[in-house]
């Protein structure tokens, strides 16, 4: 890594990382009676190991101008690696978090073990951390064929990436300490937002310097989904997070914003962080992957654009429908529901799109289980995003809102939409990526993916039941005119789903792990013989061989 | 590729761009996309017309229907109370005796009394009401500060050491962590109180005679407990000769008892729960076991 870097690169880095160190050295130092100290210590730790491997590495020969001549590909293959690290650790919590949900008791009387501790690591761990990393990782790969021109230069990404990583850790051991700032999807306290601030510009940034530099006289619809999701996410993250420490010294902050206009800024964060980091994003990935492992053409430009404007325009609205019948104004419920009904065609013009794009290859998704990630992974895409309209019509929120329905139909996007995006796109990219013919083993793909949908459906089944069960009992009342059932009623009634839900949640994760052993092994060269292969007649000539790089 | 190609699967044209290979139709949007996005429009602005909508500068826009979340929900439920005043009237203006003797009141007690009783009190008590270890079972006859209907409303209202003002408080004091008994003295003790609600031990002595600690008893207990050991609700001090136990009838449980002391909790409902809601639980819990003796 550091032999790739330029001279004035190395330096540069060092300047950044002895920055970072002091940084943390100060936090360690002014916050030492308080939780920030140790974070302090741990941000002055990771600088100081950056800081040696560069230093190390220092006096290597610079790279030559040849590297010029090729796509700058090692932070996606370092971000490919730590999206599938983080995607085994985030669900084994999640599944840990459900097993929780069945034994309660199961906190070892520790803080730590609780279920608001756990849950944010679990959150936290798969959309940032899994999510986060497979966005930049496919991004830099996306961008630059997608341009014809290479990322600028080799310290931005890197400086992103880890950066990117550095906060996701600060995040999860945050929580796992009780560091808190009580926003869903927001959770990390103030000095680890005003480090993401950093890291987002300056990818941004890299991502606008590399467009500009593009051979390409247009721009591709990933990336305008790319742009969108950097774009966005820098202006959510930032206005969600305004607040002020209650001293340089203390993790503790308060939000600038209180009362009702505080829950409407963060469901205007929440909903967009749905809309921009997993929904536009993850559009960016499949308008590259989907058409490139068809073969096909996008069915229609002329939908693109209706796609990308309506999805744009109209999530920037929706946000006030996760906050029916409470004290936000009636008004402001209104438009919730009204944007949030408006966004359904636009939402399913893009799945449309790419299920179209597949019109002339469905052979290859019937053959190839990369591309049935993908293609399932558009089908639930279209399902979430209308059940997430049909979720915000006030009468039908009435039952569902603060039930389980909620969590399943956030999974049937996350596991269903955005996971298998991931995946299909990992098995598409890995192989072009590492220069190899195809992924270690086809059969492990084939198992993932029915793992995955299995245990997709497991738990959205569950959930939908258990959700639906859960809202009907909290709204029947008795001949007395009083509620008929208790909360903890329906927590009896819900325990069958919860462990049906934690089982399918088991089937994901095994999947998930499957799927990082096997783009491990791609990485290292390996390549699995299958049976069939030395029952071959004859080997095909390889001019007939359909190319299926990116190169 | 400067110029669109046709596309041989579909018969569309390409757009003409191409990016690492891959190309763009140039497909019409489908018809169904139109007509699809012109109704969920439509939809949008009959709602708009129609409800509270959009903002103006110190006001909104009502809307046709005047609706008001806030007006429908205090209808609602005014209407709900009123249908259920059929009953509540009568529950709270009648005394306890003649809502036991009315079948048709207590079915509703046991419809109320169910919920309110799962959501407030079911988390100590259990959901069956039959307490576990430190808190009581409420379906026995044994009531610490008395199983009247009175006494039990009273036990709701105030709480048991809760800091309300007119609160019960009780405490049963550590004899022996605080050497006002010796251990041996403490020994002697359980195996005293255990032969009260178990006679057949005051036969076959295993460690030492029950009559051994009947001193130490008669000089530190029966002040609360009583001569016989039959306990006074007047304290909150329970009877040790029937077969409820708080914190437990074995040995052990005994022994630590006296010798740690005990000190139970129970929270005031008064500005938890309205008075019509604390006398369905009254009449609930009551309702749950065979009645005082």
């Amino acid at each position: 890594m550091v032999s790739q870097l330029t001279r004035n690169e190395r330096q540069l880095a060092l300047v950044i990382l002895s920055a970072l160190a002091l940084c943390g050295l100060a936090m360690a130092a002014i916050g030492r009676d308080d939780l920030i100290g140790g974070h302090g210590a741990f941000i002055l730790l990771a600088s100081l190991g950056m800081g040696f491997v560069v230093t190390s590495g220092y006096y290597h020969a610079e790279p030559s101008d040849e590297r010029l001549a090729h796509y700058y590909d090692d932070p996606s293959k370092v971000g490919i690696v730590l999206a599938m690290i983080w995607v085994v650790f985030g669900l084994f919590i999640g599944d840990w978090v459900a097993w929780l949900l069945v034994y309660p008791e199961m906190t070892f009387d520790g803080g730590w073990a609780s279920f608001g501790r756990l849950r944010p690591i679990h959150t936290t761990a798969v959309i940032f951390g899994f999510g986060g990393n497979a966005l930049i990782a496919t991004s830099f790969h996306v961008l630059q064929r997608t341009s014809r021109a290479r990322l600028p230069d080799q310290l931005s990404p890197w400086f992103v990436l880890l950066g990117y990583n550095l906060f996701c850790l600060l995040a999860v051991t945050g929580y796992s300490m009780g560091l808190t700032q009580s926003k869903e999807y927001a959770e990390p306290e103030w000095y680890a937002d005003i480090w993401l601030v950093i890291v987002w510009v300056t990818y941004f940034v890299l991502y606008l310097r590399t467009l500009a530099r593009r051979k390409e006289p247009h721009i591709y619809v990933a990336n305008w989904y790319y742009m969108a999701f950097i774009l966005v996410v820098a202006v959510l993250h930032i206005v969600n997070n305004l607040a002020v420490p209650v001293s340089i010294a203390h993790a503790k902050s308060y939000s600038l914003f209180s009362g009702v206009q505080d829950a409407m800024t963060q469901w205007w964060y929440g909903h967009n962080a749905v809309a921009f980091f997993l929904t536009a994003g993850f559009l960016g990935m499949m308008y590259y992957y989907l058409p490139k492992k068809a073969g096909r053409p996008i069915f229609s430009y002329r939908m693109s654009i209706i796609s990308f404007w309506g999805i744009t325009f109209m999530y920037m609205w929706a946000g006030s429908h996760h906050l029916h019948y409470t004290a936000l104004p009636q008004w402001v419920q209104t438009l919730g529901v009204t944007f949030s009904v408006m966004l359904l065609v636009p939402s399913w013009a893009s799945a449309g799109n790419a299920l179209l794009t597949l019109n002339g290859a469905w052979h290859k998704v019937r053959d190839d289980a990369t591309l049935r990630f993908m293609m399932v992974a558009a089908i639930f895409y279209g399902l979430s995003t209308f059940e997430g309209s049909f979720m915000a019509i006030r009468p039908v929120n009435a039952l569902s809102h603060y039930t389980d329905w909620t969590v399943g139909h956030v999974h049937a996007g996350a596991l269903g939409w955005v996971a298998l995006i991931t995946f299909g796109s990992f098995y598409s990219v890995v192989p072009w990526l590492w220069k190899r013919e195809r992924m270690y083993s086809a059969k492990l793909v084939e198992l993932h993916f029915w793992l995955a949908l299995a245990g997709t459906i497991i738990y959205v089944f569950a959930m939908w039941n258990s959700g639906i069960i859960q809202g009907l009992m909290w709204r029947t009342y008795n001949d007395s005119g009083t509620l008929a059932y208790s909360f903890v009623d329906s927590l009896i009634a819900m325990r069958p789903y919860y462990i049906a839900r934690a089982i399918g949640g088991l089937l994901f994760l095994i999947g998930a792990a499957v799927g990082f052993y096997n783009i491990w092994m791609t990485a290292r060269g390996a390549l699995e013989e299958s049976p069939t292969n030395a029952d071959r007649p004859a080997a095909v000539p390889v001019a007939a061989r359909t190319i299926e790089a990116g190169e | 590729m400067a110029l669109g190609e046709r596309d041989p699967h579909t018969g569309h044209m390409t757009t003409g761009h191409e990016w690492n290979g891959i190309t763009e139709l140039n497909t019409p949007v489908p018809r169904p996309v139109y007509f699809f996005l012109a109704a969920t429009f439509t939809f949008a602005v009959i709602y708009w017309v129609l409800m509270p909508a959009w903002p103006l500068w110190s006001t909104y826009t009502k809307g046709l229907l005047g609706a008001s979340d806030r007006n429908a929900l205090t209808e609602s439920l005014q209407q709900a109370a009123a249908a259920r005043e059929v009953w509540t009237k009568r529950i709270e203006s009648e005394d306890y005796a003649t809502v036991q003797a009315d079948p048709g009141l207590m079915q509703s007690v046991r419809d109320s009394g169910r919920t309110l009783f799962t959501d407030n009190c079911a988390v100590c008590h259990g959901g069956k009401a039959t307490g576990g270890p430190g808190y009581p079972n409420l379906t026995g006859a044994s009531w610490l500060w008395g199983g009247s209907p009175e006494m039990v409303a009273e036990t709701l209202r105030v709480g048991i050491n809760s800091g309300h003002p007119e609160a019960r408080t009780s405490q049963m004091l550590a004899f022996g962590r605080d050497q006002m008994l010796s251990r041996a003295d403490v020994e002697n003790v359980t195996t005293y109180v255990q032969s009260l609600s178990k006679p057949a031990m005051s036969k076959n002595a295993d460690t030492k005679s029950p009559a051994a600690g009947t001193k130490a008893f008669e000089t530190n207990c029966i002040s609360c407990h009583g001569e016989n050991g039959k306990g006074n609700p007047e304290l909150g001090a329970p009877d040790l000769t029937d077969h409820f136990w708080i914190y437990g009838g074995d040995r052990q449980s005994i022994y630590t008892s006296i010798f740690n002391g005990r000190q139970g909790f129970m929270p005031s409902w008064e500005d938890r729960l309205s008075p019509l809601e604390r006398k369905i639980l009254t009449l609930y819990v009551l309702d749950l076991g065979p009645g005082p003796k």
